[in-house]
């Protein structure tokens, strides 16, 4: 995308707040998810689960399950046709093992049944003979020399020597002379840091449902924030032509990445096709933990020195991230945005990625960046209060901005996180006097952001009102934002457009939901789309004026005469083009399709405020504010919902949430009780405060704004923390008995 | 010419330089001309790259054009949530 997309303009729809089109039908009950899909004759499926971490499969007996009254499919990992090795395997693998249960929660067969009751006998007859494994789940296990090999043949050929095969992947970023620089800090502070594996928490858990006929063309109904990349996925795992599959994207409970995958959806085909009958599978929470895609547990040892005046010398990062037993390039973008928020002389990461027997990791919003960036922000707060010096105005003086060369190679074009850290040293919370056991903690935060491949097709109804059809189901509010833009675009009212997310098959590919990429990127396809549909109405009102289409111009919703020389002829409503257009030439529409770049990065501070109670170390958020830079929000609201979401999220993965294996290598808390996210009374209000500086690769400006709100609170809670208790927090969450510990640590 | 830099880790693909120069006017062409030339970047390049064109990270546009003056990064694939 050209970079002088951007064009500076008013704006009389984007910008303002109207009512929210899912918003009735979520709350009366209308709106249909994934478990609510139903066919006639479906059947229920459901999957056998591996109650061992690690465990080659010798056999599996499923002749008893097969004799069930009711049962009337069961297959293995061996009803799949051969896929190629890469990520289409991998994925596959991950739903149904091959020859090896690589985690606790590895499927291992699956049965569909007439009933539930059916289904869970099938599951109990069928017999596995395992041989027991030695397992690994955590980073430094497995990395030694001798741990047991999780998942061969994954190690790339950069990775240093003297590891396990467990670490397969090496990243490398930065520049400058690092010696040069610590040798200038008049401090420096190296610390290493700790974060657990944590889920998305999506409320609503997997579902799917799946129908294929003897003629091999089949439809899958599921909640994802991807139904072309479940295609794919389900296509290579059945061997079938993707445009023999066509899969509708349900109303979505919630994805935040971790519903950028399938876990179910091809072993729901695969029953269906042995079948011959719709079968549907329906995740319990606690498969979802044990069998989705939580995020990167990791261990990182961070070194920065500073000068006394606040001046950062030199920086670098060692990242150790594990994701499971699969690879990931996830180490990648933990390594390149560690520094990301600053302007740095001399800047290096180094990260490895590391296979254990946990379940495939998912994104997780900024997939990567909250760890590193939660372990540089706690160093950098560590040496503000070391020299007595505002944790504001240090970042200030070392904050990247416009041509910055990023700790990641690229050079910074207008970026807003100077104009997002003066807001913040400029509101009235970060003034505002503690009290006692309180501690404010402040923190940076930064996502790429990505475009993609977007389809968006833009109908004009004979009726004047507008349908936009897209491709990417809707997980923050986009069509919302969708239908602001053509309305903006085509100079009419919001309520006359509406926007729908379309199935594979009735609009051209479209990219996951996911990267922050849907409102940027579907929303300039829109706009795209809404330009070449005035084309053609200004062609269709120069038709009917009799005069040439060059002297038609299109403003305020209306086709105009441009300039004496057209005629003297009144404004034609887009109404009234739309009602004509059978008469005119036929129906008019606008269509775009494009692999969209140019999305511009996206910066936010956030501050914080905690209470820590020294006798019971549980930890209270009494005050919370996010600044971030969503280069034109379009609809206000749903920014800010972001700006909390993340903020929320991020408070539970600080403080609370946290997977925990046992010795056994099972998942010891794999339920809401066990695994507490905050909920609405754990919280106070979340105050935000948006930033408009305009991304200059899209027209109205527009910058995503999904991700970089759960990257700043890990190290603004550990800040706010560490100044109330008097020591450094370095190993997330900080649980109250961990958080005790330190209090009385500190007092011993 | 053009300077294309690599990120660290895949500096034992090009001696340790953490710039080279290859013969390219397009997106395509300098992921073409760095796999000739320097066969060791091959494997990550067909894991994915991106490539960061003055500032601009392209994900898979084969025919964006670079300058010879054009600041060129070579950068993994990424994936969001």
């Amino acid at each position: 995308m050209a970079l002088d997309e951007h064009q500076p303009r008013e704006f009389k729809v984007v910008g303002t707040r109207p009512l929210r089109p899912d918003g009735i039908d979520k709350v009366t009950g209308r709106a249909l998810y994934g478990a609510d899909m139903t066919a006639p004759g479906m059947l229920v499926g459901r999957v056998l689960r591996s109650p061992h971490p690690h465990a080659r499969i010798k056999s599996i007996d499923t002749s008893a399950a097969k004799k069930i009254n009711g049962v009337k499919a069961v297959i293995t990992g061996a009803d799949f046709p051969e896929v190629r090795k890469g990520e289409a395997r991998n994925v596959l693998e991950n739903c149904i093992a091959f020859d090896k249960a690589l985690f606790e929660g590895h499927g291992v067969a699956a049965v569909a049944a007439t009933s539930a009751a059916a289904a869970k006998a099938a599951l109990r007859s069928i017999r596995v003979d395992y041989e027991i494994l030695p397992h690994v789940t955590e980073i430094a296990d497995a990395m030694k020399p001798d741990a047991p090999v999780v998942h061969q043949g994954f190690v790339e050929e950069n990775v240093p020597a003297g590891h396990s095969e467990n670490v397969i992947t090496f990243a490398e970023y930065g520049h400058g002379d690092l010696e040069a620089g610590f040798a200038k800090a008049d401090r420096i502070v190296e610390r290493s840091f700790r974060t657990a594996a944590t889920h998305q928490g999506y409320i609503e858990p997997h579902a799917c449902l799946a129908s294929m006929g003897p003629d091999g063309k089949a439809d899958l109904w599921c909640c994802t924030q991807g139904h072309y990349a479940a295609r794919a996925f389900c296509a290579a795992a059945l061997g079938m032509q993707e445009s023999q599959l066509r899969v509708t994207a349900s109303e979505i409970g919630g994805g935040f990445g971790g519903k950028t995958t399938v876990f179910i959806e091809p072993i729901a085909l695969m029953l269906s096709k042995k079948a011959g009958r719709p079968v549907k599978i329906v995740m319990t929470r606690e498969e979802v933990f044990k069998a989705s895609g939580p995020t990167v547990s990791s261990e990182s040892d961070i070194k920065i020195g500073m000068t006394k005046d606040g001046r950062i010398t030199a920086a670098s990062a060692q990242l150790r991230y594990q994701g499971g037993a699969f690879p990931n390039f996830t180490i990648h973008m933990g390594s390149q945005s560690a520094f990301a928020a600053y302007d740095l002389a001399a800047v290096r990461s180094r990260g490895l990625n590391v296979l254990t027997n946990r379940p495939k990791q998912a994104a997780y919003r900024a997939p990567g960046a909250p760890m590193a960036i939660y372990a540089v922000e706690s160093v950098v707060d560590e040496l503000c209060q070391h020299f007595g010096l505002d944790p504001l105005e240090v970042r200030l003086m070392n904050a990247a901005r416009k041509g910055t060369k990023s700790s990641y190679g690229p050079t910074f074009d207008d970026i807003g996180l100077i104009a997002t850290l003066n807001a913040a040293k400029a509101h009235p919370h970060y003034s505002a006097p503690l009290g006692p056991d309180q501690g404010r903690g402040v923190s940076c935060g930064f996502w790429f952001n990505f475009g993609g491949d977007t389809s968006v097709s833009l109908n004009i109804n004979f009726d004047g009102t507008v349908s936009v059809v897209e491709g990417n189901p809707d997980i923050g509010g986009s069509r919302a934002s969708i239908s602001m833009m053509a309305a903006e675009e085509l100079g009419i009212p919001y309520d006359r457009v509406r926007t729908v997310v379309a199935d594979t098959n009735s609009i051209g590919h479209n990219e996951v939901t996911d990267g922050s990429r849907v409102t940027f990127a579907v929303g300039l396809a829109t706009i795209k789309a809404a330009l070449a549909a005035k084309k053609e109405m200004c062609a269709r009102a120069a038709k009917m004026w009799g005069i040439d289409e060059d002297a038609v111009v299109w403003e305020d919703g209306c086709a105009k005469p441009a300039g004496a020389n057209a005629g003297d002829h009144d404004p034609m409503p887009l109404a009234r083009i739309a009602r004509k257009s059978p008469s005119t030439g036929g129906p008019i529409a606008g269509h775009h399709e494009v692999n969209a770049d140019g999305a511009g990065v996206s910066f936010g501070v956030h501050l914080c405020d905690t209470e820590v109670d020294p006798e019971t170390g549980a930890t209270k958020v009494v005050r919370y504010t996010v600044f971030q830079d969503a280069g034109k929000a379009v609809h206000p609201d749903y920014v800010e919902g972001q700006m909390q979401g993340g903020a929320v999220q991020g408070i539970g993965w600080a403080l609370n949430e946290e997977y925990i294996y046992g010795p056994d290598g099972r998942l010891q808390n794999p339920g809401f009780l066990d695994y507490r996210v905050p909920v609405a009374s754990d919280l106070p209000r979340i105050d935000t405060q948006i930033l408009e500086i305009p991304n200059p690769g899209h027209p109205y400006g527009v910058r995503g704004v999904g991700e970089t709100s759960i990257v700043p609170p890990l190290a603004a809670i550990t800040n706010a923390v560490s100044r109330a208790i008097g020591t450094r927090m370095s190993q997330l969450p900080m649980s109250p008995p961990r958080l005790l510990a330190a209090i009385r640590g500190k007092a011993s | 010419m053009v300077r294309v830099a690599v990120w660290g880790s895949l500096r034992t693909a090009t001696d340790g330089a953490a710039e080279v120069e290859v013969e390219a006017a397009t997106f395509k062409q300098v992921l073409d001309a760095l796999a000739r030339d320097y066969p060791g970047l091959a494997p990550q390049i067909e894991r994915g790259v991106s490539l960061a064109i003055d500032g601009v990270i392209y994900k898979e546009s084969w025919f964006t054009p670079v300058r010879a003056d054009s600041e060129v990064v070579l950068l993994p694939l990424m994936a969001g949530g």
